[in-house]
């Protein structure tokens, strides 16, 4: 059975989705940080691709994205660091990037190296979906990785639903439209999650960007199968040297009476 | 005659180049315009307003002059399409005006913009006073140092200048925040994209507003000449958008030589350059893809030009199309041929122009003309905002 899979039928609620940048805060910290993830909650981990131009994400994740670019984090030495991984960590595990990259070390190669690692999904938001549709939807489930559309308030339902028909794993339900790591009006967030609930769609429904604390994270699992937390845990480990210790601090609190 | 250049296919593509590679974020807005773009501004309504403007308002039609003491150095015929002569200074404002009117009519109360060299920050600004539109500028921070008399020119015409402060703090970081705005703020805010780049519809669109440079061209030359098409046409190329107006109604004409000048910056093989087909690959930048100038591991490089305004690391989709195809010939000048190029022009025609058009006229040197060739240059900037640049080659 897929991660996914069995982590949605044993877990349906509060599930925490955590995001960290591949190469960051050290070059060779990404392993040390998705075992600190899973030893202290993080039911996914979605491990972020450096990319000079990360359009969609904020201050926070992009700067994070510089530091690990500057460290000399590529893809390849992605690969190189995941070999093994899964002698470790048992969740599932998604990347997420930008198209430019993935494209440069070519798409077929990319997705057979996250397959043959033990990667379960990408996000990629620059992917438009005629091009997933006509080309690279099949490349993916040619190697079995799952596929995560984005979703936004302003996404029409006949869209949502055509998005969540084409993803699997489960559906990112964007806050609101804004750039990672800005704040929210968590009660518009809930009437948009209530709304994306009541299409009962085929895919699970996490919700990211201005989820950063408990009070944020308990008030889209209202709604949502739980949620993805990224700039606010970016934070909490610059100029952390212990990263077990800053990220059992920072996610404590959040998972504390979830369990 | 089946039109292979000029126009996109339903998805954006010109050949293999183009698209729309946005996250869902931008979707609706983008959406929003690839359904109404074409509707609106073919509408008559929108021609008669445009076309008005563009007569009463930029000057136009620019002059087609026929640079005598130039062409005698060169032993040929060439042509200056005045775009300096445009109001703000550049050909620009072609397209923030088509842009402004396409705004309004989808019912947007403010205007975001990016800027290089300022010339496009600047028409953005001019078209919002006109219209009394809300109007933020996104700029990189290096951009604004060495563009400081156009910074005072937008704030003096009412908008907010913001630096781009991440990466080479020049266009590409100003674009990238002008998109993240774009994201934050989706309601009520249009982005006037200033080059023929970013996601379809924009390449088109602003193809579409600037190719009167071409449309006037084709009747001044003929009216000047008898003749109906030039033999080349030669345009600089950062994105694009000058370049693209310029070649538009030639480019399904194969007898004219279209030549596309891009920025050597230090020299091509320096890893101070800004010639994005001799030194990039096909990628994806700011929504669409494109050649673009990046590492093995598809980050994208730094480009380096005296030009702020073609100190691009990507060019529009429709130009990548053109140099695959061999449609049109890109050559490249260097920051000091770029130069030596605007003080030939100062000296020999009393025209300062702007550094970018000072690369297409390099090329001039580069190439070999009959003597009755008639060549079109599109000067599409005058110079004044880079007179420190010009001030400190004197100085040399």
């Amino acid at each position: 059975m897929k991660r996914f899979d069995k982590l949605f039928n044993a877990k349906k609620s509060h599930v925490l989705n955590m995001y960290c940048t591949a190469g960051y805060p050290q070059l060779n910290s990404t392993m040390q940080v998705m075992k600190a993830l899973q030893a202290n909650g993080a039911d996914i981990i979605e491990l972020g691709i450096p990319y000079s131009d990360p359009l969609a994400d904020g201050p926070v994740i992009q700067q994070s994205g510089s530091i690990a670019l500057a460290n000399g984090m590529t893809i390849q030495k992605l690969f190189v660091q995941l070999k093994n991984f899964r002698k470790e960590i048992n969740v599932p595990v998604i990347l997420m990037g930008y198209l430019n990259p993935v494209l440069q070390y070519g798409f077929e190669k990319f997705c057979a190296d996250a397959s043959a690692n033990g990667i379960d999904g990408l996000i990629l938001p620059d992917m438009p979906e005629h091009e997933f549709e006509k080309e690279y939807g099949t490349i993916m489930e040619n190697y079995h990785l799952d596929f995560i559309f984005l979703v936004t308030p302003e996404t029409s339902e006949e869209r949502i639903k055509k998005l969540d028909s084409l993803s699997s794993g489960f559906l990112y339900a964007v806050s609101s439209s804004s750039t990672t790591g800005s704040d929210k009006n968590m009660d518009e967030v809930s009437n948009y999650l209530q709304r994306l609930k009541s299409y009962q769609l085929k895919n699970p429904i996490l919700a990211g960007f201005g989820i950063k604390d408990k009070e944020t994270f308990d008030a889209v699992c209202r709604y949502a199968n739980g949620g993805i937390i990224g700039s606010a845990y970016i934070k909490a480990l610059e100029g952390e040297t212990d990263i077990n210790a800053a990220t059992e601090s920072f996610l404590k609190p959040i998972i504390s009476t979830n369990k | 005659m089946s039109v292979r250049y000029q126009n996109p296919d339903a998805l954006g593509y010109y050949g293999k180049f183009g698209g729309a590679f946005i996250p869902e974020m931008l979707y609706p807005n983008v959406h929003e315009l690839q359904q109404q773009y074409l509707q609106i501004i073919q509408s008559e309504k929108f021609k008669n307003e445009f076309n008005l403007l563009l007569k009463d308002y930029v000057g136009r039609p620019t002059p087609l002059y026929y640079a005598q003491r130039l062409s005698n150095e060169f032993n040929t015929n060439i042509f200056l399409k005045r775009e300096d002569l445009c109001h703000t200074g550049a050909h620009k404002i072609n397209n923030t005006i088509g842009q402004i009117l396409l705004a309004i009519a989808l019912g947007k109360k403010k205007i975001i913009a990016e800027t290089g060299a300022g010339q496009h920050g600047v028409a953005t600004a001019t078209v919002c006073a006109l219209n009394g539109l809300d109007c933020i500028v996104f700029m990189g921070e290096k951009d604004m140092e060495r563009q400081a008399p156009n910074v005072a020119r937008m704030k003096m015409l009412g908008a907010t200048v913001l630096p781009a402060k991440s990466g080479s703090k020049t266009l590409k970081d100003a674009t990238n925040e002008a998109i993240r705005y774009w994201i934050n703020h989706p309601d009520d805010t249009h982005y006037i994209i200033g080059s023929v780049v970013g996601p379809h519809p924009y390449p088109d669109m602003v193809a579409r507003f600037q190719s009167v440079i071409s449309e006037e061209i084709r009747w001044q030359l003929k009216e000047k000449t008898g003749k109906e098409n030039p033999s080349h046409v030669i345009a600089c190329v950062g994105g694009g958008s000058n370049a693209a107006g310029a070649f538009y109604h030639f480019l399904e004409e194969s007898g004219v030589e279209l030549i596309a000048v891009e920025a050597a910056g230090q020299g091509v093989e320096s890893g101070f350059s800004a010639a994005t087909t001799a030194l990039g690959t096909t990628g994806i930048l700011h929504g669409s893809k494109s050649l673009l100038m990046q590492t093995p591991d598809g980050q994208v490089t730094e480009p380096h030009s005296i030009s702020a305004g073609l100190d691009y690391p990507g060019i529009g989709p429709m130009h990548a199309h053109l140099f695959e195809s061999g449609r049109a010939r890109f050559l490249s000048a260097t920051d000091d041929e770029a130069l030596k190029a605007a003080f030939q022009l100062a000296q020999l025609e009393g025209i300062i122009p702007a550094l970018e058009s000072a690369h297409a006229l390099y090329v001039l040197n580069n190439l070999k003309f009959k003597k009755d060739d008639s060549i079109v240059i599109c000067l599409s900037g005058r110079g004044d905002k880079d007179l420190s640049a010009y001030m400190q080659a004197m100085e040399k």
